[in-house]
């Protein structure tokens, strides 16, 4: 997936998004809530020069984009741990306060882990962070008939690096939106 | 739908050759217990006849891959064309030092059916050491030479032989974090290897039963992820059923009755165990750690494993019934998927330790720990039917996963003859 194709859907969305201010200007709309930037996220993408007309652009509110791109979908753990760390409570907290806004819809969360270990053991390993999220949802209000968890284990890097930092990538748990947004 | 291999001694009314009436003591043998062997200087010239050529090629293979022979090349063969129905002329062997020497010959009757003859001769001692025929299909013919190969191996070392045998194993292509993994089989020298699985959906430990062509494996997907039976010869596939929560590492009973695995509920893995007549299933653990990688002893009493109950990944025995758990590993590291050796002897297992990954293997109460390979990335050991010898998968940094072996010495570590990208291979007990 390029910068490119993300970029071109991302202009989309400002386009989307500008027509719906138009039309619910009116209405009063949930208040986009800040970036988290996450420590170990990835960096920002380049972004295209700026056209003539000045837009504000971002997702429309409820969107799978808004999740991924005002809340955060992923969470970091460290090495074989599946606490959830200082940093990724605000990311959770947000993702909660989220899906309390958007109560049709339905998440899978999927564990993940770096290559440092066997397959079974990092697929339990996976599954624990998967829960450990699901845990923290649920105490922060979200039904677990809206959550199903499952553990990729060390199948799925978003990293494919060896350095400390992709295996730092590596350990997550993503929260996949699998139907209810808008 | 295979043809059985039909294994025939020769009588010694059949041969005309002088050394079989004196039945001395081979003089050549290999210790496969030494560490510091010197491989055997063996000496396989084409089989006269169709396909003997190719027969004589995947027998040298075959035991110049194992470690424990050298096969002398064939340009340097004094003596050419020899007829079974002679003795060698044992000077020249002798000449250029092989110590062994095998030669055979092919015939295809009418009706394709193909015998192979062949002696293995003891070439300083001038004594025949083996004289056998095996007789099957013409398209059979590679099992054939691994037969030879195995009885060769047999006579030799003084243990079963692991040759005619196959190894399915999860093939892997496409890149680190689109990796498309198919389950796929072929023979133990890389020969015939086919897909049995499309890549749609990730694949992952493959077990072979000890006892049968089937095998046991898990199939992950979005919606969670289940473990099957395979059975090789008619193509049936199954599903263990539902477990109300991830399902993974099975693994076959050494009697094929039974199937352990892990399953995770809330974020607590734990072992069980079904019968697969009655398709009942236990709880054996019920820790609130990581308890996998279930292997049974051969006997079927106990049970190995892996669990981070002590803060680490640390290995474990238990009775098969779930009682009397124990652990076995206290070296510094993590260690994980133990496995049974067929024999009983060993339970071989991989260790992270210093940012390195071992294949290592160590007794059933823990002791002899001895480290076989190391690298980057080591993980997943299986035996071969003989227990001599281990297949694992390695990885290199960045680099994509390659399917090796070690012998239960460490002396030999070698790739598998699998030119691809491969993981989790599982060995198959010996063909019929």
């Amino acid at each position: 997936m390029t910068t490119s194709s993300i970029t071109k859907r991302a202009a989309q969305f400002a386009v989307i998004a500008l027509a719906a201010a138009s039309v619910t200007a009116c209405a009063s709309r949930p208040q986009p809530t800040t970036p988290a930037p996450g420590p170990t996220g990835p960096p920002p993408s380049t972004q295209p020069s700026t056209p003539a007309p000045p837009v504000s652009q971002g997702a429309l509110p409820g969107t799978q984009q808004d999740f991924v791109i005002n809340v955060g979908d992923r969470v970091y753990f460290d090495f074989d741990s599946y606490s959830v760390r200082s940093d990724a409570a605000p990311v959770l907290e947000a993702q909660a306060a989220w899906l309390n806004r958007y109560p049709a819809v339905m998440i899978r969360l999927e564990g993940n882990a770096d290559e440092r270990g066997t397959r079974e053991y990092n697929l339990a390993l996976g599954a624990r962070r998967a829960n450990a999220v699901r845990d923290f949802l649920v105490s922060r209000g979200v039904s677990s008939s809206r959550i199903t968890t499952v553990s990729y284990g060390k199948e799925r890097p978003i990293d494919p690096g060896t350095s400390e930092d992709a295996y730092q990538r590596n350990r997550n748990a993503h929260t996949a939106i699998t139907s209810g947004a808008r | 739908m295979r043809l059985r291999i039909l294994f025939v001694a020769l009588t010694a009314a059949l041969l005309s050759v002088g050394a079989l009436t004196s039945p001395a003591q081979a003089q050549i043998e290999v210790d496969v217990n030494r560490g510091d062997i010197q491989p055997l200087p063996v000496a396989v010239p084409g089989f006269r006849g169709e396909r003997g050529a190719e027969i004589a090629q995947v027998i040298t293979n075959n035991l110049e891959r194992s470690g424990l022979f050298r096969p002398i090349d064939p340009a340097a063969f004094i003596e050419r064309d020899l007829d079974i129905r002679y003795q060698p002329r044992f000077a020249d062997w002798k000449t250029i030092n092989a110590q062994g020497l095998v030669n055979g010959e092919v015939t295809v009757d009418a009706t394709g059916r193909l015998t192979v003859n062949f002696r293995l001769w003891d070439v300083f001692a001038e004594q025949q050491l083996l004289g056998m025929q095996f007789t099957s299909t013409s398209e059979n013919w590679r099992r054939v030479a691994h037969k030879i190969s195995d009885a060769v191996y047999e006579r030799l070392t003084g243990e079963k032989g692991y040759f005619d045998t196959r190894v399915v194993f999860v093939a892997e292509s496409g890149g680190r974090i689109d990796r498309v993994k198919r389950l796929a089989i072929m023979d133990q020298d890389g020969a015939n290897p086919s897909y049995l699985t499309d890549g749609s959906y990730i694949v992952m430990t493959p077990r072979f039963s000890s006892t049968s062509q089937e095998i046991t494996y898990m199939a992950l997907r979005p919606e969670g992820s289940s473990i099957y039976l395979f059975n090789l010869e008619t193509g049936r596939r199954e599903s263990l059923g539902s477990f109300n929560g991830m399902v993974f590492a099975p693994r076959f009973s050494h009697d094929g009755g039974k199937v352990a695995f892990s399953v995770e509920r809330g974020g607590n893995t734990d072992i069980h165990v079904m019968d697969l007549r009655s398709r009942s299933t236990s709880r054996l653990t019920t820790d609130p750690s990581i308890d996998t990688s279930p292997s049974f002893s051969p006997d079927g009493r106990q049970i190995t494993f892996n669990s981070d109950r002590g803060g680490s990944p640390q290995l474990y025995v238990m009775n098969a019934d779930g009682s009397g758990e124990r652990r076995i590993s206290f070296g510094a590291g993590r260690y994980m998927t133990p496995v049974w050796s067929p024999t009983g002897e060993f339970i071989a297992f991989t260790k992270q330790a210093g940012g390195r990954f071992h294949i290592g293997v160590m007794r059933p109460d823990g002791s002899g720990e001895r480290l076989l390979t190391t690298s980057y990335l080591d993980e997943g050991p299986t035996w071969a039917p003989n227990g001599r010898v281990l297949m694992f998968s390695r990885e290199t940094p960045g680099g994509a996963a390659r399917l090796w072996t070690v012998d239960v010495t460490g002396r030999i570590v070698r790739p598998a003859p699998y030119p691809q990208s491969g993981s989790d291979p599982a060995w198959s007990p010996l063909l019929n």
